[in-house]
């Protein structure tokens, strides 16, 4: 079992009654925020306790590293108006808050700061451009941020949670299973053949396969939450070994920042203790801001990750070959070759077709379809 | 070995010139830009792998409701 990231699995929370909180300042948080607070405490961002004060900020903006030389890609922000927050100072204590979530975590403030946005952008996306969902998100934050050490005193049970396990809850069955060596695949969609044999070339080398889909805000167009879950579900249980392969759900939101954000992905997986992580083509990138295989080469800067990164390129099937391949072992010329065209897959299931077998698995097309409205709307 | 001069992130180590002439030539053509970053390379390779976990168990009773859990979920007889 890979150590946690710094060290030490990080646990962040209280019992409810063993807070007085009635004299605090409170303070509601967005989604995207009480989801950081929650991985926060329950040591997904290991060996994050809080929020970003501003050494470790600029640490990372520069040295894609926490100011203690850790290694850390993705800033973790609060922002927060001034004018809503009247008064408070360092050292106070505020209480956050979030209807949806039931969230009530405790933020000890050592320190209010500004920031610059566009160095920000820059840094993190390698663009300003306004156009790029990450650097939206920049533009759109408050000017003030707030960093200090998060405490969770209560949150409530959301929908899919039977799937959300914490890191120390995977740490343990990883334990139970006898696994020593876990790779860990990312997704936000259901499963093709493509993402299927990716999975199973990784398995072939480890003790067993940690399924991970990021759950949470989607784009109209996009798979549903629940009909990934349902796919996934179909899959293990008709192709895959079932002392194999486990799913938990990840609450987080996507950055889109390529290369950045896939040694992020790696360091949360590492967090649930996994050994190995699959990084594809094009990883968390959008539009033409990285090159393809950017998020391949970043890991080159990372010696002291303690994640083994699994790079795969785009798989295809060959006619040829008969086989599922890619570009490093099939001599064949790509007209020969039908790619997993996830576009492809998705208009023929808003048509209530059936993809073909050898792009979609039947029952997990079938499953997908026995939803009235598989996709965002 | 030369250092990038900034006070507060960095700070000079004295190692045998022999070995810094030999990673001189070892990382020519390579992406290493200086001896630094070649050290800084190692260095961290190296310390990374003494990091000490604190392994904190869980209590009986959240133990067993964790089993229950991956018991529902199919992941554990």
């Amino acid at each position: 079992m890979p150590k946690p990231h710094g060290g030490r699995l990080i646990t962040r929370q209280i019992k409810k009654e063993s807070y007085e909180t009635k004299n605090l300042m409170e303070f509601e948080i967005n989604t995207n925020l009480s989801e950081d607070v929650l991985n926060i405490s329950h040591g997904v961002f290991s060996p994050l306790e809080g929020f970003l004060c501003n050494n470790d900020l600029q640490n990372v903006i520069s040295e894609k590293r926490l100011s203690d030389d850790t290694p850390w890609t993705i800033p973790i922000l609060l922002d927060f108006d001034k004018n809503k927050l009247n008064g408070i100072k360092e050292g106070d204590s505020i209480l956050l808050t979030n209807k949806e979530y039931g969230l009530r975590s405790i933020l000890s403030i050592d320190e209010i700061y500004t920031f610059d946005k566009k160095k920000l952008a820059q840094e993190i996306y390698r663009t300003q451009d306004m156009n790029h969902p990450g650097v939206a998100n920049v533009y759109n934050m408050k000017e003030h941020l707030l960093g200090g050490k998060i405490t969770l005193i209560e949150s409530k049970t959301r929908e899919y949670d039977e799937y959300n396990l914490t890191p120390k809850e995977t740490r343990f069955l990883f334990k139970e299973k006898g696994w020593r060596d876990i790779v860990a695949f990312q997704t936000r969609n259901p499963p093709h053949i493509g993402h299927e044999y990716v999975q199973k070339t990784a398995l072939t080398f480890v003790d067993g396969l940690f399924i991970n889909p990021i759950i949470g805000k989607k784009k109209i167009g996009d798979f549903r939450d629940d009909v990934i879950l349902a796919s996934y579900d179909t899959l293990m249980k008709h192709y895959y070994l079932k002392n194999r392969a486990v799913m938990s759900i990840l609450r987080t939101s996507m950055k889109y920042a390529g290369p950045r954000e896939a040694i992020h992905h790696a360091i949360m997986r590492k967090n649930y203790g996994c050994t190995h992580f699959i990084v594809g083509r094009d990883h968390a990138g959008v539009g033409n801001y990285y090159g393809p295989y950017d998020a391949h080469d970043i890991f080159s800067q990372f010696p002291d990750l303690q994640i083994i990164p699994l790079f795969f390129r785009s798989f295809s099937r060959c006619l040829k070959c008969g086989s599922v391949v890619n570009d490093k072992i099939c001599p064949h010329d790509p007209k020969d070759h039908i790619n997993f065209s996830g576009k492809k897959i998705r208009e023929l299931l808003r048509d209530g077709k059936i993809p073909p077998e050898d792009m979609m698995r039947k029952e997990v097309a079938e499953t997908i379809l026995k939803f009235d409205h598989p996709f965002v709307e | 070995m030369s250092e990038e001069k900034d006070d507060k992130k960095f700070t000079t180590i004295s190692i045998p010139t022999p070995l810094a002439e030999k990673i001189k030539k070892r990382i020519k053509g390579t992406g290493f830009t200086s001896l630094s970053s070649y050290v800084t390379y190692v260095l961290r390779e190296v310390i990374s792998g003494m990091e000490e976990e604190e392994d904190e168990a869980f209590t009986k009773d959240d133990e067993k409701r964790v089993k229950d859990r991956l018991r529902a979920l199919g992941y554990i007889d």
